[in-house]
């Protein structure tokens, strides 16, 4: 329904809605057998907006009123269709016949036949670049300047290095907790290339490369996995759970999918103050089981919000293979079930998913309505540092997707095709990022953790009372206690 | 009285020193022991120690005011309830184009108890959302909305609804503001209807405040009359925290005359219903007129009773409420939430731990039993606290 009424006003999609949610309540008792004129009488009517019942039916707040005036007389403009309809409704009913259902025309027929639950084929998956970085497509029918391919490697591979050093310095203690996104270097970087810095990002917690995209740097990761005065979170958070006001990216919360209504929330605040850019969310194949999920998507194609739904769906969730998580066919296939457009797209392939992305950011803007992307890609690393993946998946396979399928060699091996880039300048990248990593690290080791007193701020805007009391009361105990404390936390 | 006056100062310099705060209302507190807190701010910027924003806050926003039931110097307007707050909202509207409300029903059918009615029409389906049925999507939908730039207001139909949001409320909407370390704020109001109706059974006639109210970063309000509706729905929608408005599904009818001008309440602040001597009855939204009614009743047997309406459900009005505990030493709590856990239990646990000294009897709190809100017409006022449960009782306390 929602397609077909995408060029309508509001107002009118909003009525519709309500005239179809009451008829729906009231007919629920009736059976659709159209050979009984009296009750077909009653189903009928249009779900284009009677004029007559704009405005009466609205102000009073009554909702009986639209009933009756199907059912009683003729007041409504359907008259004439259902009258003619009536007059078509011989005992032998030819094949065709359809019937002004709340929600739309809908076509009868005798078969009774089940959709089945999947279909043979499950559906297609975007890609542009193959396993040895070659365009299946035409050469033309996809430019990409050097400028931003260079540059989208280069934030792949610092990413890449990043997590390598970030995972490392865990495993000897330094940082509490660490997550990586190997494997999915392309999806981070290639989505975030796609999109705009005014672009709204509510993130999981597996997409620190959009961060990085937008300009978040080595030392500012470090401070906020080290939780020091620096970081932009002030240390309240665990480790990986970023965040950036001025970047437009959303502070991880570890509540799983909760950013997906909060992502419809801030499209419709776009939607509403007519801005040019859209609200994208990320959530794995774990998340698309929530309850925010279904009805974040649900809102989104009720409200024609401009939002981005992208699913990177690697395969797992900690422990959970997609075999466990869901049946059907993948993610994809619910946004139909939403009316929501959507993609399967090869999650390995960074020059697919930017292509997909910005198609879906500029439908999303000019057309008003929401897009679900579904990535297939694989979580070549742990879920964290607290797992350990070989317990419950084989080690081969483990090693398959994350040599074989590399986003990042694939990558690569297309701009070193087109002559953009050589061995020597990746060394030379590698090594740099690595130096500047350690440096940040060891700087973000040092610098003093946040005083104590910061604890009770940004609770509120302003300290309440009881909070100010606490804090005396827990400075005075510190203090008369030093000794018991750490003495380089300032207080 | 003077006795006790004298003994009450020389127990307060006995204190141990350890209990800082305590000892520093203490003091506060003996200068103005006798003094009528109204629900102005204008008495209390004196007393508080100048730490900051809050007080700064107290003065900004209250208003001063003499009891609303005395006759007001100009000629006000007559209004119910769920009109009042709708007035308020529809102010906060006009003044400031990124207040939004979502809801269910909210927009063309005005809202279960009427409360958005004629909102919709004059400000478009937009700007009031009727929202598909799944709250804790809308409620993520508001926290999204409030993170990147507008003021919604979500309304939950029934307050027992928003259980399904809690996961929004409580790990976003209190939190985020605190862990993107201070970088993303949620001027969300949450609000809607809840308490025991009349027989709408057990899942529509919850006590949400009890369960919200231990969630670190929001702020909790229940309105009681058409002034104080209005008023607190302009505060709440003006405060940049996440503020949740408890209205009650019986109160919605109650008609009084409010002021014309425009007049915004103090969030935090509890209100003198009727000032007296001898004991403290502390309570909120529909229990006050039941305290009301037993008032009447205690007054002609002889007692004075102060009542007080704490409106400020987190954080406690530890101020007007210690104020009066120190003149009357005798406290009552009245409430609607269960027994266990309930608002009566942390706020005897408040005045216990502050005003111990000053008392002299036990806090008393009544409350409803810890049982689901049975259907049946009569099971259900036993469940509620009735005005002959409140005269026994400030008769056995004042004994």
């Amino acid at each position: 329904m929602a397609a077909s009424y995408l060029s309508k006003s509001n107002k009118i999609i909003i009525n519709n809605i309500k005239l179809s949610k009451f008829y729906m309540f009231r007919s629920l008792n009736h059976t659709s057998s159209v050979t009984d004129s009296v009750f077909s009488r009653r189903l009928i009517h249009s779900t284009t907006p009677p004029p007559l019942l704009n405005h009466a039916g609205i102000e009073t707040g009554t909702f009986y009123r639209g009933f009756e005036s199907v059912s009683g007389g003729r007041r409504s403009h359907t008259a004439t269709s259902f009258s003619e309809e009536i007059d078509q409704l011989p005992v032998e009913a030819p094949l065709q016949q359809e019937l002004n259902f709340p929600g739309g025309k809908v076509k009868f027929t005798p078969k009774r036949m089940f959709t089945p639950g999947s279909n043979e084929e499950r559906t297609n998956c975007y890609r542009v670049l193959n396993e040895n970085g070659e365009l299946i497509v035409d050469n033309d029918s996809f430019k990409m300047s050097k400028e931003l391919a260079v540059r989208m490697y280069t934030d792949m591979v610092t990413l890449q290095v990043m997590d390598t050093i970030f995972y490392e310095a865990q495993r000897q203690g330094r940082i509490s907790f660490y997550l990586t996104t190997i494997g999915e270097e392309a999806i981070n970087i290639a989505s975030a290339a796609a999109l705009k810095n005014i672009d709204f990002v509510f993130p999981q917690y597996r997409e620190p490369g959009v961060l990085l995209w937008r300009g978040f740097t080595l030392q500012e990761f470090a401070n906020q996995l080290f939780g020091n005065k620096y970081d932009q979170g002030k240390g309240r958070q665990m480790p990986i759970h970023y965040g950036s006001k001025k970047l437009n990216y959303i502070t991880v919360s570890s509540t799983v999918a909760t950013q997906i209504p909060q992502a419809v929330g801030a499209a419709y605040s776009m939607k509403m103050e007519k801005k040019d850019s859209c609200a994208i969310t990320y959530f794995g194949d774990g998340g698309s089981s929530t309850g925010d999920f279904h009805a974040g998507l649900n809102f989104a194609a009720v409200m024609e919000a401009p939002v981005i739904f992208f699913c990177r769906n690697n395969g797992w969730a900690i422990s959970t293979p997609i075999s466990d998580q869901l049946r059907g066919d993948g993610v994809v296939v619910r946004g139909k079930a939403y009316g929501i457009p959507s993609i399967r797209v090869d999650g390995n392939d960074a020059l697919a998913i930017y292509s997909a992305v910005y198609e879906a950011r500029k439908m999303a803007i000019e057309k008003q309505t929401p897009v679900l992307i579904e990535a297939l890609t694989y979580r070549a690393g742990h879920h964290s540092t607290s797992d350990d993946s070989t317990k419950y998946r084989p080690a081969d396979e483990i090693e398959w997707w994350r040599d074989d399928q590399s986003p990042v060699k694939r990558f690569k091996k297309w701009i070193e095709s087109n002559g953009w880039w050589s061995d020597q300048v990746e060394m030379e990248h590698r090594s740099s990022i690595r130096k500047q990593l350690s440096q940040a690290i060891q700087a973000a080791e040092r610098v003093e953790k946040p005083p104590v007193a910061d604890m009770f701020n940004d609770v509120y805007d302003v300290p309440p009372k009881n909070l100010n009391e606490q804090q005396d009361l827990l400075t005075k105990h510190i203090k008369k206690h030093a000794q018991e404390y750490p003495s380089n936390v300032a207080v | 009285m003077a006795s006790s006056i004298i003994q009450r100062i020389g127990a307060a310099t006995s204190f141990d020193t350890n209990n800082n705060y305590f000892h520093r209302r203490s003091f506060s507190g003996r200068q103005s022991s006798f003094v009528v807190v109204r629900s102005d701010g204008a008495n209390i910027t004196t007393r508080l120690k100048p730490n900051g924003g809050r007080t700064h806050h107290l003065v900004t926003n209250a208003v001063a005011t003499k009891p609303h039931t005395s006759a007001a110097s100009k000629p006000g307007h007559e209004i119910l309830l769920f009109d009042a707050l709708r007035e308020g909202l529809e102010e906060e509207m006009d003044r400031d184009p990124r207040v939004c409300i979502m809801g269910e029903d909210v927009g063309h059918y005005g809202g279960s108890y009427k409360v958005t009615k004629g909102l919709a029409p004059k400000y478009g389906d937009l700007r009031v959302l009727d929202t598909p049925i799944a709250e804790n999507a809308f409620t993520g939908m508001g926290i999204g909305a409030a993170m990147t730039g507008l003021r919604p207001i979500i309304e939950g139909m029934n307050m027992g609804f928003l259980l399904l949001a809690f996961n929004q409320i409580s790990n976003n909407c209190g939190m985020l503001h605190y862990t993107s370390g201070g970088q993303f704020k949620i001027p969300v109001v949450i609000r809607g209807p809840g308490g025991v109706g009349r027989q709408l059974g057990a899942e529509h006639s919850q006590r949400l405040e009890s369960y919200f109210q231990s969630i670190p970063g929001i702020q909790m309000v229940a309105c009681s009359t058409p002034y104080n509706a209005k008023g607190l729905m302009k505060a709440a929608i003006r405060s940049d925290n996440p503020v949740i408005l408890f209205e009650h599904v019986l109160l919605y009818n109650l008609k009084e005359t409010i002021p014309d001008e425009e007049y915004v309440l103090n969030l935090e602040e509890a209100e003198m219903v009727r000032p007296g001597q001898h004991v403290t009855i502390l309570t909120y939204s529909r229990m006050r007129y039941h305290v009301m009614q037993a008032a009447k009743t205690l007054v002609n047997k002889g007692y004075d009773p102060e009542v007080i309406d704490i409106r400020s459900l987190k954080p406690f009005d530890l101020h007007t409420i210690g104020n009066s505990v120190k003149k009357t030493h005798r406290v009552l709590i009245v409430e609607e939430c269960m027994r266990t856990g309930g608002i009566g239990a942390s706020l005897t646990a408040a005045i216990n731990e502050n005003f111990h000294d000053y008392l002299d009897a036990p806090i008393v709190c009544l409350s409803s039993q810890d049982v689901p809100t049975p259907y049946a017409g009569t099971l259900e006022e036993w469940t509620v606290v009735q005005p002959p449960q409140i005269v026994a009782a400030v008769e056995q306390l004042c004994q």
